[in-house]
């Protein structure tokens, strides 16, 4: 008998738009080598994008590949090739996908060729393993590669030592690289111009997750806010198509508001809000729709995500000063989620749980991710402690499909759920559903 | 050179000679299995009973502690206190509350020095380094600052940018507010003659462990690695000058000691710079037939190459060391593609090595992901190599020993 074919997602409007953005980029990518464009190939958090542009570069992000790829379930293939090629089952998902990929011929999840980048920016933001996949894969392009170190906020603050650091990398060492590969002048006028974007759309992005204090929340702010967060967080921050799809965005989840309306899932509106949940940690890509099904099926919005903070925290106030052009990248780097020190996530995630009136905070460990993963226990009993509210603790991975367990997972969603439906009846004692 | 420089470094030597203002109380008799059984129970005391003698025999006496892999030591010597280096709890301690706060996929040591942070061992240790290695290590500082909040905490960055001007000013920076928590820890100035006479004091230690590595590579029948690795980790509990003192009496009477040439191989062994692997680890490795002629345990000994001048301004020499003559790791950027894995080769070529033995703790990420890499530049060379990977608390070493057994027969037999 043949296989069903899953039934087609339903999408809002900005997320159809927002997918046609990403494939336009891997169509630019895949032009690239024909319209002599230069390459940049550079990760997520703390990414210099609005720089970038200033160089004409076609923006190629590594996560973004294998996050896609694993949405298409291709990437289980790509692990193992570099399992093969010696790499170790205990290390990151996302490195093994990307270096797959290549292995594989570097086609990218949509089918099409992805360029020989002409340069690597390493933004070494938050994650140690970015440095190390950026040693891997030169090994393989043999191209340039410019390394940004941003420093890690281990007293919870951005110091104007760290802060001339990375200007002083910026200017003395990224900015010359940038100019000397792609041939461009850099221009600091035109790099405000896109700051100025960028700022508008973080207005009106902050404004869209915010909107999810609202009961019902208009919005699912971990499923449905990795499609809003995917234009800012990759190669169109600073664009004017960002400014444009963030202000469409802010319209359709105002007209939701009015509307008194919640989310839209793949199956629709979600009738009913019985469960408000905050979560920490990035999602799984190689079920996503099974993962959020999970949640919708119980009626669980979640209403604020760590994981949309990861490209950038906005909602603390910070924005893109085309003022001080320089000094505002380097404090942007500086203060992307996992950039932050465990105290810090602590307050933000206790924050949250407090200001977005939710039940409680339920972390998604990621086995790939130590910069997430790691002390993330410490940070539930912390958060359970100051806000009240029950937590939970589900682990999954990225992109490899062999750590998804559907069982295990529902099994402990559904605990957790009953948990807060017995706690806000008064009974059961606070604890943690994991 | 100005007067005042001359004056210093004269005052410097002055103290060396004399022993500098720590008065040395070694416990061991000077013969080799004294000097062995007394670095062995060091390294079996988990309550860190050295640490706090020294602590309590005067009073207002302060304790550092520090993680792998490097954190410039000299600083909180000049501030009048005691570098302690944490290592985990090896396989000796049961591990029952650290592992409440780690899923299965995160390596061992952050949970180890929990559980000896959450038992009270640590107590004695005033402050806490954390230095920048990996995002586990990265994100235990802020554990610390969460479950010890009476304590001094610090994440200490490192530069990956290596430019004097760039890099250097950050770290001189960074280095510069450690030197100003720790006067207010201990209630006084540390001076720029103060930071001087430790580096001077750490260039005799680092002279004195290169020479162990230097003696145990050029006989390594003399120096069994079991030995030298108890040596070096004596020096993570002891003050400096007695670590000193130490590795130049075993010295001494290890090179009149007459012990059995084997038909070992020789190999360097690689990966082992954060968790520690257990002790057996090593016996087996030798057991197996394999002389260790290098290796990067407890790099912090040994991660500045070069004497670092104490002429001059101190931070900014610490800095320059760190910059331009530092040892390579999984933790440090290597900016130059051509030079990855280099100083493998080189080790493997200075050392007279035949081969290299890859031991990462599992879940390590930089030191498996860096692997590949490495592999891939021995391979060019034709450098022999094997794999494998450990937790700190690994029991079973038979595969590891039949492993290294393996290795060492093939080089015998086909590296002729």
């Amino acid at each position: 008998m043949p296989k069903k074919a899953p039934p087609t997602a339903i999408k809002e409007q900005s997320m159809e738009i927002q997918k046609s953005m990403i494939a336009d980029n891997f169509r630019q990518l895949y032009d690239a080598p024909k319209t002599d464009q230069k390459v940049v190939s550079t990760f997520v958090p703390g990414n210099l994008n609005e720089l970038l542009m200033c160089f004409d570069f076609a923006r190629n992000l590594p996560e973004i590949n294998a996050l896609q790829n694993a949405m298409r379930k291709r990437t289980g293939r790509m692990i193992m090739e570099a399992e093969r090629a010696g790499h170790s089952e205990d290390v990151c998902t996302y490195v093994k996908a990307d270096l797959g990929m290549m292995a594989q011929g570097n086609i990218g999840p949509t089918g099409e060729a992805l360029p020989t980048p002409d340069l690597l920016l390493l933004s070494y933001t938050g994650c140690f393993t970015f440095m190390k996949w950026f040693e891997l894969v030169r090994e393989q392009y043999k191209c340039e590669t410019a390394m940004l170190h941003v420093p890690y906020q281990g007293d919870g603050v951005i110091t104007p030592n760290m802060r001339e650091y990375v200007v002083k990398q910026l200017k003395e060492d990224i900015i010359p690289t940038l100019e000397r590969v792609s041939g461009v002048k850099f221009d600091i006028d035109r790099l405000r111009q896109y700051l100025r974007q960028s700022a508008k759309a973080e207005e009106d992005l902050v404004w869209v997750l915010q909107s999810a204090k609202n009961k019902p929340s208009p919005i699912d702010a971990y499923f449905g806010g990795v499609y809003y967060v995917g234009p800012i967080f990759s190669s169109f921050r600073g664009s004017e198509g960002a400014a444009e799809y963030y202000a469409m965005l802010r319209k359709e989840v105002e007209e939701r508001v009015r509307l008194g309306k919640g989310p839209v899932t793949p199956e629709g509106e979600m009738p009913e809000e019985k469960y408000r949940l905050v979560v920490e940690g990035p999602p799984n890509w190689t079920h996503f729709r099974e993962f959020w099904k999970m949640f919708y099926e119980e009626g669980a919005v979640v209403v604020a995500s760590s994981y949309t903070k990861v490209g950038g925290v906005y909602d603390f106030g910070f924005r893109h000063d085309p003022d001080n052009p320089i000094e505002t990248l380097a404090d942007y780097c500086l203060g992307c989620y996992t950039n932050l020190n465990l105290p810090h996530r602590a307050d933000m995630l206790s924050q949250y749980v407090e200001e977005y009136e939710a039940d409680g905070l339920l972390i998604n460990s990621i086995k790939s991710c130590n910069s997430f993963s790691a002390g993330q226990l410490l940070l539930l009993r912390e958060v359970e402690k100051r806000t009240g509210k029950p937590g939970a603790f589900i682990e999954t991975d990225l992109v490899d499909p062999r750590y998804f367990s559907a069982a295990n997972v529902k099994n402990r969603l559904e605990s957790y759920f009953q948990m807060i439906k017995q706690k806000r009846e008064g009974n059961a004692p606070l604890g943690a559903a994991a | 050179m100005t007067d005042k420089t001359q004056k210093t470094t004269a005052d410097i030597s002055a103290k060396l000679e004399t022993g500098n203002s720590s008065k040395t109380s070694l416990m061991y008799r000077k013969n080799l299995k004294d000097i062995v059984a007394y670095c062995q129970e060091l390294f079996d005391d988990l309550d860190f009973k050295a640490v706090k003698s020294w602590k309590e025999a005067k009073p207002g006496r302060k304790v550092i502690g520090y993680m792998p892999v490097y954190v410039p030591r000299e600083i909180i010597h000049a501030a009048g206190m005691l570098p302690v280096g944490i290592m985990g709890g090896g396989d000796q301690l049961e591990v029952i509350h650290g592992d409440a706060y780690y899923q299965s996929y995160i390596c061992r040591i952050p949970r180890s020095t929990i559980e000896l942070g959450v038992t009270g061992r640590l107590d004695v240790l005033d402050g806490m380094l954390f230095p920048s290695i990996c995002d586990v290590i990265r994100n235990l500082s802020g554990m610390w600052k969460l479950m010890f909040k009476d304590k001094y905490v610090r994440y200490f960055d490192v530069p990956q940018n290596y430019e004097d001007e760039i890099g250097g000013k950050f770290y001189i920076h960074e280095m510069q507010t450690l030197r100003d928590d720790f006067a207010k820890l201990v209630g006084h100035e540390i001076t720029d003659d103060d930071l001087r006479n430790s580096i001077a004091v750490y260039n005799e230690n680092r002279k004195a462990v290169e020479e162990l590595y230097a003696f145990r590579a050029k006989g390594p029948w003399k120096a069994p690695s079991t030995e030298v690795y108890l040596l070096v980790r004596a020096g993570m509990v002891l003050p400096v000058e007695e670590h000193t003192q130490l590795l130049k009496d075993y010295l001494e009477v290890a090179a009149v000691e007459d012990r059995p040439v084997r038909d070992n191989c020789r190999v360097v062994v690689s990966g082992v710079f954060c968790e520690q692997p257990p002790f057996n680890m090593i016996k087996s490795i030798e057991m197996a037939g394999c002389y260790i002629v290098d290796d990067d345990f407890m790099l912090v000994t040994r991660w500045l190459l070069q004497e670092v001048p104490i002429s001059g301004d101190p931070l900014e020499n610490l800095s320059k060391a760190f910059l331009h003559h530092s040892n390579d790791t999984a933790a440090k950027y290597e900016p130059d593609v051509d030079k990855k894995g280099k100083y493998l080769i080189d080790s493997v070529r200075d050392n007279s090595a035949e081969g290299i033995i890859f031991a990462g703790p599992s879940f390590c990420d930089p030191a498996l992901l860096d692997r590949p890499m490495l592999q891939n530049a021995l391979a060019a060379k034709d450098i022999p190599f094997t794999s494998f990977e450990y937790a700190e608390n690994s029991g079973q070493m038979q595969p590891i020993r039949e492993q290294a057994g393996t290795f060492a027969d093939s080089i015998k037999l086909w590296s002729a």
